[in-house]
């Protein structure tokens, strides 16, 4: 049976990829966010998963506003990144699993969710930046097959934290009850707090963005008592990245611990973090 | 540079400063974002940088869209429905950062704004170290 280990959340800043480019991980103002990933890598080199499920939002890479998903799962072969109008471009392309793929499609239906099901799909900086920083050291080729699953983020209204966490859920549930026997890894990107337009840009919320941390592995449902809206307001209109934080708790169904957490204002207009949750199966009696 | 704020119609959420990309803003500000979606190709930012005016037209941008687009208006773009995201890629071929263009929205220098950012940081370490935050 296939395992559910654990979880990386985290930040997904384009100028990351940029600091990775230029070599600037020691440098004062990236190192203390580079440095929240140490633990990340050790458990990665441990628990060596052969599979990656990345929820994360698209930013104009793969969907534009004429048709625009509220949740699209790739089913493909294989995923690239592409110029997403920065000129950058280049991160080595991702193997995917489109059996396993079908299988989440076919259970998220199941439980009455309405994804849509992509052959083809780009992958843009939300999930290339994140996927740099965990494996930092992959020469060749990655290490894992990929499972992309995009929710809508930008064009309102966005689904509700609820519905995301139940739409992890119903992923979880999927994943459980896949008979390989792979062991698997879940990743939301995104967040924390920061907005980026309006005469409130540079916004950020230390309080919610803790209240947010301090809950995600005990009591994620505490999330879930804000709208989007309410997010967007706390922590500002990029802050709701993190419904792919909670849409990717929601797929640890088990025993939840908190490994570490980095928390470091600011990266560019970001507070940004990584967490690194386990997940143990719960055993039924 | 700044525009106004225009808030949105009665009955609407507002979020003082922040503009809620929902289905007005979409339907005001599909051209211009479009023109943004078409940067993803070099080719393309170089047709902008060669004849701004012409690449405009090709997109059907309305009277407003240019107006915010020539004066480098970020909030003029944001009012007639352009979305961040979307912006971003302009934001690029200006060879305008997140930064800059937080400057030019906040009616702040560069310099001021990112000290701002800063001093969020130091507002944590100091939290951190009284213990009182992660």
């Amino acid at each position: 049976m296939s395992t559910i280990a654990g979880g990386i959340f985290t930040s997904h800043v384009p100028g990351i990829g940029q600091a990775i480019a230029k070599g600037l991980k020691q440098d004062p103002y990236w190192k203390p966010f580079f440095d929240g990933w140490h633990t990340v890598h050790d458990w990665l080199k441990r628990e060596k998963p052969d599979v990656l499920v990345c929820f994360y939002n698209d930013h104009g890479l793969n969907f534009f506003l004429d048709k625009l998903p509220t949740f699209a799962i790739g089913a493909a072969d294989g995923y690239r990144h592409e110029d997403e109008g920065w000129g950058i471009s280049g991160y080595k392309p991702y193997p995917g699993m489109p059996e396993l793929s079908w299988h989440i499609i076919e259970q998220v239906v199941h439980d009455e969710f309405d994804p849509t099901m992509c052959q083809k799909m780009l992958v843009d900086h939300a999930l290339a930046i994140p996927v740099e920083m965990a494996w930092p050291d992959e020469e060749e080729s990655w290490p894992f097959k990929l499972v992309p699953i995009a929710i809508n983020t930008v064009q309102y209204p966005l689904p509700s934290p609820k519905r995301c966490f139940e739409f992890g859920r119903s992923v979880g549930r999927a994943l459980e009850s896949w008979p390989g026997d792979e062991k698997i890894v879940v990743m939301g990107t995104g967040g924390l707090s920061h907005q980026l337009e309006g005469e409130r840009a540079g916004h950020i919320n230390i309080e919610y963005d803790t209240f947010c941390m301090d809950n995600l592995s005990r009591d994620p449902e505490a999330l879930l008592q804000h709208s989007s809206l309410d997010i967007a307001e706390l922590a500002g209109s990029q802050g709701v990245e993190i419904l792919n934080w909670i849409a990717a708790r929601g797929a640890m169904r088990g025993s939840v611990t908190e490994l570490s957490r980095n928390y470091h204002i600011p990266i560019s207009n970001t507070a940004a973090a990584t967490m690194l949750l386990e997940n143990h199966e719960t055993v039924l009696a | 540079m700044n525009g106004t704020f225009d808030p949105p119609a009665t009955g609407k959420r507002v979020i003082p400063g922040t503009y809620v990309f929902d289905g007005d803003a979409a339907r005001r500000g599909f051209a211009i974002n479009e023109m943004c979606f078409s940067f993803n190709e070099d080719a393309n930012r170089r047709a902008f940088a060669e004849d701004e005016e012409a690449y405009m037209e090709r997109f059907h941008l309305s009277e407003e869209h240019k107006k915010a687009i020539r004066e480098r208006d970020v909030i003029g773009m944001l009012n007639a429905g352009g979305n961040i995201y979307y912006l971003a890629k302009l934001a690029g071929i200006l060879k305008l950062g997140v930064q800059d263009i937080g400057a030019l929205q906040t009616g702040t220098t560069v310099d001021e704004f990112k000290a701002a950012l800063l001093a969020h940081g130091a507002k944590l370490k100091e939290l951190q170290t009284q213990g009182e935050t992660a």
